[in-house]
């Protein structure tokens, strides 16, 4: 559903990404690991229509992306800035469905089922900043699935919030999307989340960042924390994985060494 | 501050009358006929002012015909002023080109000491209400307008793509997002634009007017009453207390996300 | 960038210019009666003219010193003070209620008072700017004292230093920036209240009294020049101001980058 072709953005004399070519299919999770600095954000940034690459394209159902696509949704990392401080939960989540013309009351509802379905039913009426960080970053998972998206995009989702809530959420966000039948794309640094998200986990290489890998995870489902991370499969692919993610850091450790 | 609530609240204002104490004993000291003591002046601020009939609030007719007009002409000032400056503002700060045109303009008005346009709006227009609610308008526009076209200008990245990404139309965006996130800077040039309006109508009334608190301040200086000189200045300056403070009391209403935002971050 | 730069300067000299063309043509054109609101053409040709007049510019020099020795006298009060209250916590607890009473009165309200308290004018333009001015002064310094990282304060004192080469060393150079804003501030505040004052109260010399004489004379294309003379004077003090600033405190611009 979603192509990538040689898609590639310079900043001025900046290179930040270099020809990626990338297919996701439908319901498939795909995690994309890479070092700081490869240009994820941008990749991101770039499939949601929020900058025109410089080259390349991007498809999404055949057709190329040129503003924000209407079944598309995004969870930003910073998850303080991503809310309006100035509506409460349940406003933050039904805003966007204006755009799906539904009234009010319909809007609300949707917005409330959303917010119960991760685990807010009870907090709608608070504000953003009346709510722990984890609980902020449910309530936009929870404005992503109201809007009912195709593709949802994740930039580093779980990079702010601390490492038990980081795997509530990771299962949270495995079990409603499977529910929805949505396909993810989820950016993230983290080779331990990625081999534990991801149907499937693409690395890529530090600016400018070009795919250095792609292996499929084939791993039992649904996931556990404690089960899933002590398999053999998994502990071999999580070291695959950061094999060739810190296989390119290695390399650049030798260049400073020697220079 | 809040763990002692009201009544610590009240105890940090023992100075007050520490103050009006010293004021009191320091006058009847010197004797001065420029200097009457606090006393003296609340007595008469009473008669001027305050003896009229129960049913008017106490309110004396010299009262009700000198701040009427006055707050009128505050007030329906201010409010234009605050519509002007906020449509402009909106459209300066949505459009980089405009604002790149329009910005020595702004530069210029702004820096130009609203005081001054008293005289030359009297000169060109015949003194009276409307003159005198032009140069409140023309003179108190430009906090709001600069205020408002500097906060939607900045409202942060992310706020607009988070609004971009979930397909927000663009009276949406600009209604539900550029306006609320600009709303404390808003906020902030319309509270500058309420005590400059003050100022305005002080000037306004004691270059040019037959009626108002200004009015009658020039009057009693003018007769050397010494005592009604010092009561106009008390009468206003508990009205810039008050409407400081009415207007900080609505801004906190109003903005309550903001300030509570901002301190648990 | 500078290409940026280029075209915004480019912008607002346009916007300037078509704003006084569109006034200038709505004038010949009869669209605006000259007699009512003088030609932009008349209006500059009067500016350049007082630019070079003895007499305007003796008007000038009494206002522009009035407004110096105001701002002068302002500092000399209001930063003492401000360090004061600002170091001694208690002191400005118990201040703060005085402050917040004193400050709302409007200070062209004590014009008149002024007028009878003094008999110098210059002494009277100055009281009432002084008043004004002393605020945003007072109010930067207490806030740029407090600002002092305490780290500052107490490596000082671990080295033995006195409380007051505290103040002097670390105090007195971390408020400076604060302070710098609220001279900035307080030197626009004294401009207006210097003119305000010379409108109101008349006197003998100073832009006000020319703008007032010029106003008698149904001269508004004069007071509209000297008024404008007025306003390039403020925009002029700012920049000047903002330049130093920038030049003096460019370790705290740098630490504050993003930030403001």
């Amino acid at each position: 559903m979603l192509e990538l072709v040689d898609l590639t953005h310079r900043y001025g004399t900046y290179h930040a990404i270099d020809r990626i070519n990338l297919t996701v299919k439908q319901g498939e999770v795909v995690c994309v690991v890479g070092p700081s600095g490869c240009g994820k954000s941008t990749l991101l940034r770039s499939i949601a229509g929020l900058i025109k690459p410089t080259g390349g394209r991007v498809l999404l159902d055949g057709r190329p992306v040129e503003s924000t696509p209407d079944n598309l949704a995004v969870v930003f990392q910073d998850y303080s800035r991503s809310l309006y401080p100035w509506l409460s939960a349940l406003a933050n989540v039904s805003l966007p469905l204006r755009r799906r013309g539904l009234d009010r009351k319909a809007r609300d509802e949707a917005a409330m089922a959303a917010l119960t379905e991760v685990g807010l039913g009870t907090a709608a009426a608070k504000f953003p900043w009346e709510m722990s960080g984890g609980m902020q970053q449910r309530v936009s998972i929870a404005r992503a699935l109201a809007y009912r998206p195709k593709l949802l995009l994740m930039d580093e989702p779980f990079g702010s919030v601390d490492a038990q809530t980081r795997e509530e959420l990771e299962d949270l966000v495995l079990r409603v999307c499977a529910h929805h039948g949505m396909t993810i794309l989820l950016i993230t640094h983290d080779v331990d989340e990625s081999v534990y998200v991801g149907d499937r986990v693409v690395v890529l290489s530090k600016a400018p960042g070009t795919v250095t890998g792609d292996l499929t995870v084939d791993l039992p489902g649904p996931r556990d924390q404690i089960r899933t991370r002590e398999l053999d499969a998994f502990v071999k692919l999580r070291a695959d994985v950061g094999r060739m993610v810190r296989g390119m850091t290695n390399n650049n450790h030798h260049e400073v060494e020697h220079r | 501050m809040n763990r002692k609530g009201f009544a610590g609240r009240l105890a940090r204002l023992w100075i007050v009358p520490v103050a009006l104490v010293l004021w009191e004993l320091a006058t009847r000291v010197a004797a001065q006929p420029y200097f009457p003591a606090p006393s003296s002046i609340v007595v008469r601020i009473q008669e001027l002012w305050f003896s009229g009939p129960l049913t008017r609030v106490l309110l004396t007719d010299a009262a009700i015909e000198s701040f009427g007009p006055s707050l009128g002409r505050l007030f329906a000032g201010w409010v234009l002023a605050g519509l002007a400056g906020v449509l402009l503002g909106v459209a300066i700060g949505r459009s980089a080109k405009l604002a790149d045109y329009l910005d020595p303009i702004l530069q210029f008005g702004r820096a130009v000491p609203p005081p001054l346009l008293v005289p030359i709006f009297f000169a060109l227009f015949q003194i009276g209400t409307p003159t005198q609610l032009a140069i409140i308008v023309f003179g108190v526009i430009w906090p709001v307008l600069l205020n408002t076209a500097d906060g939607c200008r900045t409202v942060d990245r992310q706020y607009l793509e988070t609004a971009r990404v979930f397909g927000f139309s663009r009276p949406d965006v600009l209604r539900r997002v550029v306006l609320p996130a600009a709303m404390p800077k808003i906020f902030a040039g319309l509270r500058l634009s309420l005590s400059l309006a003050l100022i305005l109508m002080v000037v306004s009334e004691l270059v040019g007017s037959t009626s108002g608190i200004g009015y009658g301040l020039l009057t009693a200086q003018q007769n050397f009453l010494f005592v009604d000189v010092w009561a106009y200045i008390v009468l206003l300056g508990v009205l810039g207390f008050l409407l400081n403070a009415s207007f900080l009391l609505l801004e906190s209403r109003i903005l309550a996300w903001h300030q509570r935002a901002r301190r648990t971050i | 960038m500078s290409r940026l730069i280029g075209s915004t300067v480019l912008r607002g000299a346009v916007g300037a210019t078509g704003l006084l063309v569109v006034l200038e043509a709505a004038g010949r054109t009869g669209l605006i009666d000259t007699t009512f609101l003088p030609l932009v053409s008349t209006v500059l040709a009067r500016a350049a003219e007082l630019a070079v007049d003895g007499e305007f510019l003796a008007h000038a020099f009494a206002s522009a010193e009035a407004w110096f020795w105001a701002l002068a006298l302002t500092i000399a009060v209001a930063v003492p003070a401000g360090l004061l209250l600002g170091v001694a916590r208690p002191a400005e607890v118990a201040a703060r209620p005085l402050i917040e009473f004193l400050r709302p009165i409007p200070s062209v309200a004590l014009i008149p008072l002024a007028i009878m308290l003094f008999q110098n004018q210059l002494h009277m333009r100055m009281s009432v700017a002084v008043y004004a001015a002393t605020w945003p002064v007072l109010i930067n310094t207490i806030y740029g004292v407090r600002d002092v990282d305490p780290l500052a304060k107490e490596t000082l004192r671990s080295f033995g230093f006195g409380p007051g080469s505290v103040v002097l060393r670390v105090v007195l150079p971390s408020a400076a920036p604060f302070i710098a804003t609220g001279v900035r501030l307080a030197a626009s505040v004294a401009i207006i209240l210097v003119v305000t004052a010379e409108v109101v109260a008349g006197g003998i010399n100073g832009i006000g009294i020319f703008i007032n004489q010029a106003g008698s004379g149904n001269r508004v294309d004069l007071m509209i020049a000297a008024t404008a003379w007025v306003g390039l004077f403020g925009i002029a003090v700012n920049a000047l101001l903002v330049a130093a600033e920038k030049r003096v405190f460019r370790w705290h611009h740098k630490r504050l980058a993003g930030v403001s």
